[in-house]
């Protein structure tokens, strides 16, 4: 049950519940389609991107709480970041996630709520899905699926 | 049928007795499977059909012996009609590849339902496909029933075959399978049912049901994975093209001309799984040692019950209300998503299943991703239900 604690702290249901930067981007630069056909989770990420700098960031789409509060804090984690940092955001999400490192929790920040995933594999999917998009984003790919 | 008898109900998840609902995915095997199985590789093992000696002798006559289960077990009249293949899924692309393609052409259509399986969906888009046939779906209500008159609407001379589900896997309806039968053939169609889901719940009689092909698979009817049967009439796979070819399909085989074995052996190439054919005989006779009319009466109880439990929930709907079905609960909550349910639970030890379950248009057709969904076994009490229950009003209170 303590591990249930973890994954789900009230950090999570809230973004759960009320994600952030839940909304639409006019003149978006990038935008990214995430779906995981296993659980149906869907999300459209779109970014505005200036120079190297993520200037906004937003999602929609529908999900489990921990992957709409993953979508929602990497949003607000990302906001006026360069894509550099993102992509090292991004791993350092990765390994965090799939308890591959100790979290490295100065680069991780708020992200850090969601190191319990690593106790749950059949979960990391559904964390990692708006990351996947973002970096389909950002590398100009199509669309992303995880299962 | 004693609980004792399953040693997976013996531990505990997470700290809590193992509560298992999740036996439409597949069920939990009894001492008297594992031990057949095991007791293939510890004693029997020999290949089968091939020498003269004492272990195969042992492992071909068990092996065999498990064919006449099965023909008694589905009502079919030969055990040449029995087939054993690894599963309902190669079953089905069975008949799709060796019976089904060499007879489709275009104009002609292959009819299923809205409620079916992945399995039983996409081999028949693929030989629709290599044969221009056209594949036809006949669509299911809010309650998740395949009405007879919308699958009566769309049977012409067009349809060649017309493959369901006897047992729906998603939801748990059962189809009036008799009926289906009659319509099809009415319009000089054949019909096969995919039968995963009833043959662990109903009693079966192909020829009642004047079935054409059967399918289902031993590891959800209590038996071991990677082994299923085909049933079909004689005249029908006798007619099949080689499905696979090489060792055990043959009569003789020189550089210029092969002849064939006669049914079944024509269409089980190669060494098949001895030890999970044998496990499904053991499998048959616990089944039949209880009865498959008790154990449908006892489930539809355990599924009332269940079905009222479940309803009292506030903010909780089940998907899929038919009027006959199996002890398949279905459901989607409005506090949460049915990920965040199954997670939750299965910290309480209780074992249910999540998403889409290989029916991907059946979750479209009620406009959800997933559904959460238990699932009944023979082993199942209404203790059971309880502990699922309260669970999900664990579920309610954290996403409160
Ligand atoms: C209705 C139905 N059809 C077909 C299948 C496929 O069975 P198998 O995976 O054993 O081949 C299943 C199993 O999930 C099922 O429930």
């Amino acid at each position: 049950m303590s591990e249930l604690r973890e994954l789900y702290q009230e950090y999570v249901l809230d973004h759960g519940k009320r994600p952030r930067n839940f909304r639409a981007i006019e003149g978006a630069t990038h935008r990214g389609e995430g779906y995981n056909p296993l659980c149906g989770d869907r999300i459209t990420l779109q970014l505005l991107v200036e120079g190297d700098v993520i200037r906004d960031i937003a999602f929609s789409g529908a999900g489990c709480a921990i992957s709409t509060a993953s979508a929602s804090t990497m949003t607000e984690t990302l906001m006026g970041k360069t894509l550099a940092e993102a992509r090292a955001t991004f791993g350092a999400f990765l390994s965090m996630v799939k308890g591959e490192a100790e979290p490295d929790y100065d680069a991780l920040d708020k992200l850090a709520v969601f190191a319990g995933v690593a106790e749950f594999p059949m979960r990391v999917k559904c964390a990692t899905l708006a990351w996947h998009t973002l970096n389909a984003a950002i590398e100009g790919a199509e669309a992303v699926t995880t299962e | 049928m004693r609980r004792e008898d399953f040693p997976a109900l013996e531990q505990t998840v997470q700290g809590e007795p193992l509560v298992y609902l999740d036996s439409a995915a597949t069920a939990l095997k009894p001492r008297a499977v594992i031990d057949a199985v095991t007791g293939v590789y510890a004693r029997d093992c020999a290949n089968i059909h091939r020498a003269v000696h004492t272990l195969s002798q042992r492992a071909t006559q068990a092996f065999e012996a498990t064919r006449e289960k099965a023909r008694a077990f589905l009502g079919a009249e030969s055990t040449d009609e029995i087939v054993f293949t690894s599963g309902t899924t190669e079953s089905i692309n069975l008949v799709a590849q060796a019976w089904a393609r060499p007879r489709l052409g275009p104009g002609d259509r292959v009819l299923i339902s809205g409620l079916e399986h992945h399995s039983n969906i996409v081999p028949w888009q693929i030989v629709c496909a290599q044969t221009g046939a056209e594949l036809v779906v006949v669509p299911i209500t809010d309650e998740g029933e395949v009405p007879l008159e919308q699958v009566e609407a769309r049977l012409d001379e067009r349809v060649r075959l017309v493959a369901m589900n006897h047992v729906s896997n998603a939801l748990g309806t059962v189809q009036d399978a008799a009926e289906i039968a009659r319509l099809a053939h009415a319009a000089g169609a054949k019909v096969l049912f995919d039968g995963a889901q009833a043959a662990p719940h109903l009693p079966l009689d192909v020829r009642a049901l004047d079935a054409d092909f059967y399918a289902f698979s031993a590891h959800k009817l209590y038996g071991p994975t990677g082994v299923g049967v085909l049933y079909g009439k004689r005249a029908l796979l006798a007619e099949c093209e080689p499905y696979q070819s090489g060792g055990d399909m043959i009569r003789s085989v020189t550089f210029e001309k092969t002849t064939y074995a006669s049914l079944p052996a024509y269409l089980e190439a190669g060494t098949p799984n001895i030890a999970g054919v044998i496990g499904l005989g053991a499998a048959i006779d616990y089944v039949e040692g209880i009865g498959r009319a008790t154990l449908h009466a006892r489930e539809q109880d355990l599924l009332r019950y269940g079905t009222e439990a479940l309803s009292s929930i506030e903010g909780l709907r089940l998907i899929g209300t038919a009027k006959r079905k199996v002890g398949v609960l279905s459901f989607v909550m409005d506090a949460a998503h049915p990920h965040d349910i199954g997670t939750i639970v299965d910290a309480k030890g209780v074992a249910i299943r999540t998403g889409h379950h290989c029916a991907q248009p059946v979750m479209e057709r009620f406009g959800i991703p997933a559904t959460a969904r238990a699932s009944l076994g023979m082993y199942n009490t209404p203790e059971d239900l309880d502990a699922l229950v309260r669970a999900l009003h664990e579920v309610r209170r954290m996403f409160a």
